[in-house]
């Protein structure tokens, strides 16, 4: 192995590969953010340029534009085999983080992928969360089970070692995969450098500000930043002590709020 | 040169008995290296102060709020930090009994552990039994902090008692730690900065000591084991995709899978996105390659070069740790993942049960959660393997047993034979030549089917005596029949054997071989061996199952050792041969024989007639076997 890069890119592979391997109906999450951008391309990779498994995108409405713009693009160029839900009656009852971020979240995000896990029958749904994102993730599983009410008992999880992830599980429940777990937010975008994968223009800065996580627009915000390309961001990385979810409102509602959605069934 | 080409993260596992401060080490360490976002100290001790209670460097680590109830870490979690050498991933790994399998998720990944030791209670069940399963584990680098130096006045001679303790401890599961350090994490001393109050003390602080650990290392000079996660065909190419877990291989090297036994050359090593395709790789790399050949391969086979081709066995020994709700028992069966084969397996025995706190032997039937024991376990069919010292990645596994992991074991294969995997018929280059001669026109000139008669059983239950006079009665009936027996062939085909399990394995393979031939020139082959081992006698019946015939001859050893016609029990006891059969080796009855002959019960005139009987009944009734295990050259 040559780099450090190499071994990352190596470990998501065979956890992807495992996952299509062992997992009967397998469908990838699509935020359009860095970190899933990355992890389509990790897929592309380990199946030699094919994507042999649905790309899920929930929608809730309130992303920012120029994501939904991207969105459409790539997966024309990449012909990606793309799922689109909402929660549509929601949306139409006009929730809004104004009736509580938490509940918003729930709503638009969580019961929609629900919805799609049951319709599809997916048993497994590749996510592309990492461990120094935010503490709850830190303590993620490879291979974690979700119940049949796609709850995620953090208290008691699965042992996982020696690269045997749990690819058992009963009928009805269903498995998140996490195979970006192991990479941190340097190692992404030094992953996006040389690779040149595309991300969306908002990641980089305008008038002093720019985007380090991408969510909805109302919950969303920016961070002081003058980094214009790729290597500025990369270079801002290595100093800055703002965390990556400083902009990512509904983790501050209450102390507990990301727990208390990520046991739910969040992302 | 790109300022971010980086070394990989070391991971650091700490580990520890319950709130000997692990976690405080941790918060602390994340605090003096600079990684701590901002605000992030202040708003925990915000939190602390709304709930009444003093602050803690541990809830840095503990972020969830079921933990910062309980005050205790339920599972391990994985935190990026770096100091000027290096990037670091440390696993805070709980202590707290119940939250074994937490404990064995985050250090089975690490790199090196760190174990840390209250220096008031001094060393406890935990920190004995982290120690033991961190070795267990394979890992290799340990470093021993001495904690809450403050609350015993910095004192070194508290210091040297524990460190000491705790020394020899390790000392005697084989484990030399690094340092041991005195440290008060709470306050930082010895953490980043050398500590002003301990100036008897001049050794390395923690991360002092953390920079001297070796990084991990693929273990490219290993022999290749490649083992199949799938074979893809999405287009024109038939990719077989794995990750290269040791050694290295080439575009043009003959793999060998096993235990198939099937051979192909590597034609490409497959790439997406890369200008010039690869033609060669390494240890750790996930990789995709194409054929020569069309052979059928499937997940689960482990390619090698056929120079070094890994241990075929069913039956091997490993040393475990158990976490399943339900005791481990004698005969039950469990699924097994070995990298990514999955085989059925059984208990066969449980040789001990290891007492980590002070390294007793239990013996018991059954394994409890938590416990670590020594085992011996069998699989339906043949498996592909290594011994955890020659290579760690194909030398453990993990049993599920219903939906979930249960344990997982290092396997060592002390007291049986080494049998390595063979390539089949076909990977060896042979093409077999046709006889122009058939079976069938065998059977009919010879007036009776073929086959091999396998006597097995323990020195002087009776073997030779009954198959000598069945061969003179099938003889006088005007059948071809020969005995093959053990101390004959000795003398001449085997003479270059003696009696270690490896030899005894392949002084059975060359018999079982020249019995096969035997049969295959119509006659009835009567080979009488003690053959100890199911798996030697597995093999035999593999090259042609439909005219192999087990017959257990069976009688007890005290029976054996009275009759002891040879003399050699005598000497056997005497220490005058070692490894003998139900004195200091094993003997595994057969599992489902074709015939039980109980000696003990019947005279030799009756156990020659059930003999007969067999061959007149069973061996005959189909007159014309078909020889279909081995590409077979008589028809």
């Amino acid at each position: 192995m040559t780099s450090d890069l190499d071994a990352l890119e190596s470990q998501s592979i065979f956890i992807l590969r495992e996952a299509f391997n062992r997992i009967d109906k397998v469908a990838m999450l699509w935020s359009i953010g860095k970190d899933s951008n990355v992890l389509l391309w990790l897929a592309r990779k380990a199946f030699f340029g094919h994507v042999p498994f649905p790309i899920v995108h929930v929608d809730t409405s309130y992303k920012i534009p120029e994501m939904i713009a991207f969105r459409d693009r790539v997966a024309k160029e990449w012909n990606l085999p793309l799922i689109i839900g909402g929660n549509q009656t929601a949306i139409a009852a006009g929730m809004h983080p104004s009736r509580g971020r938490v509940t918003c979240c729930s709503a638009l995000k969580t019961e929609p992928l629900k919805q799609i896990i049951k319709e599809h029958g997916f048993t497994g749904v590749i996510v592309g969360i990492r461990r120094d994102e935010e503490g709850t993730r830190a303590k993620e599983r490879v291979f974690s089970p979700r119940s049949e009410q796609a709850e995620w008992d953090f208290k008691d999880q699965p042992p996982e070692f020696w690269d045997q992830f749990k690819t058992d599980f009963a009928p009805g429940t269903h498995l998140r995969i996490h195979p970006l777990l192991h990479w941190g937010e340097l190692d992404v975008w030094r992953y996006i450098e040389r690779e040149n994968i595309p991300v969306v223009d908002l990641y980089f800065a305008k008038n002093g500000r720019r985007y380090r996580s991408l969510g909805c627009a109302p919950c969303t915000g920016t961070v002081e930043s003058n980094a214009t390309t790729i290597a500025e961001i990369i270079e801002e990385l290595q100093t800055t002590r703002v965390s990556e979810r400083a902009g990512r409102a509904q983790d501050k509602e209450s102390e507990d709020a990301f727990e208390r959605l990520r046991s739910q069934g969040y992302m | 040169m790109n300022a971010f080409t980086r070394l990989s993260a070391l991971k650091i596992v700490i580990v520890g008995h319950v709130d000997h401060g692990k976690s405080t080490l941790v918060g602390r360490l994340l605090h003096e290296t600079g990684t701590l976002p901002e605000g992030k100290v202040e708003s925990l001790r915000q939190v602390c102060e709304k709930r009444g209670m003093p602050f803690e460097w541990a809830f840095v680590m503990d972020a969830l709020q079921a933990e910062r109830d309980q005050g205790i870490t339920i599972d391990t979690a994985q935190i990026l930090f770096h100091t000027d050498k290096r990037p670091y991933v440390i696993i805070d790994a709980p202590g707290h009994k119940e939250f074994l399998k937490n404990m064995i998720t985050g250090a089975a990944s690490a790199d090196a552990g760190v174990l840390v030791i209250d220096a008031i209670e001094g060393v406890q069940e935990q920190s004995r039994r982290h120690g033991y399963l961190l070795h267990l584990l394979g890992l290799r680098q340990l470093a021993v902090v001495v904690n809450k130096m403050d609350a015993v006045d910095f004192s070194e001679s508290r210091f040297n008692e524990v460190a000491e303790e705790i020394r020899a401890y390790l000392k005697e599961i084989g484990v030399t730690p690094t340092e041991v350090i005195p440290a008060a994490a709470r306050h930082g001393d010895n953490i980043v900065v050398r500590s002003a109050r301990m100036g008897w003390y001049e050794g390395p602080t923690v991360t002092e000591v953390l920079d001297e650990f070796a990084p991990a290392v693929e273990e490219t000079s290993l022999p290749l084991r490649f083992p199949v996660q799938d074979v893809f065909k999405f287009d024109h190419r038939r990719i077989i995709a794995g990750r290269i877990e040791s050694g290295r291989l080439k575009v043009g090297d003959r793999l060998l899978f096993s235990p198939s036994g099937k051979t192909a050359r590597v034609a490409t090593i497959e790439a997406w996105k890369v200008p010039v395709p690869a033609v060669s790789a390494v240890a750790g790399q996930s990789i995709g390659v194409t054929l020569d050949e069309q052979v059928f391969i499937e997940r689960g086979q482990i390619a090698s070069l056929l120079s070094e081709p890994p241990i075929g066995t069913d039956v091997f020994r490993a040393r475990l740790f158990w976490l399943g709700r339900a005791p481990l028992s004698v005969g039950r069966r469990y699924k097994m993942k070995l990298v990514t084969a999955e085989h059925t397996v059984t208990v066969e025995r449980i040789e001990r049960v290891i007492d980590v706190n002070d390294l007793a032997s239990v013996t018991t039937e059954w394994v409890e959660r938590n416990a670590v024991a020594e085992v011996v376990l069998r699989a339906r069919s043949q498996v592909a393997l290594d011994e955890f010292v020659d290579d760690p990645k194909t030398g453990r596994f993990v049993l599920v047993d219903n939906f979930d992991i249960v344990g997982g074991g290092v396997i060592s294969m002390k007291g049986f034979p080494d049998v390595r995997c063979r390539p089949d018929a076909q990977g060896l280059d042979l093409t077999a030549v046709a006889h122009k001669v058939t079976m069938k026109e065998r059977v009919r000139a010879n007036g009776h089917a073929c086959g091999v008669l396998w006597l097995t059983g323990l020195s002087g239950s009776g073997k030779s005596t009954i198959a000598m006079e069945v061969e003179r009665r099938l003889f006088s009936k005007g059948q071809q029949v020969f005995v093959l027996d053990g101390d004959n062939v000795r003398q001449g085909l085997c003479a270059d054997l003696g009696f270690s399990s490896e030899d005894r394995a392949e002084n059975i393979r060359r018999v079982g071989e020249v019995a096969h031939l035997f049969a295959q020139a119509g006659m009835i082959v009567i080979a009488a061996f003690i053959s100890p081992y199911r798996a030697d006698r597995d093999r035999v019946r593999a090259i042609a199952p439909d005219v192999f015939h087990e017959i257990y001859i069976d009688a007890p050893i005290e029976e054996c050792q009275r009759r002891d016609p040879k003399g050699l029990y005598v000497k056997a006891r005497k220490g005058a041969i070692p490894e003998f059969t139900g004195i200091s080796a094993p003997y595994e009855p057969p599992l489902n024989p074709e015939l039980v002959i109980d000696t003990s019960t019947l005279s030799i005139d009756e156990a020659v007639e059930r003999v007969l009987r067999y061959v007149e009944h069973d061996l005959q009734r189909d007159l014309l076997p078909p020889l279909a295990a081995r590409p077979d050259v008589s028809l």
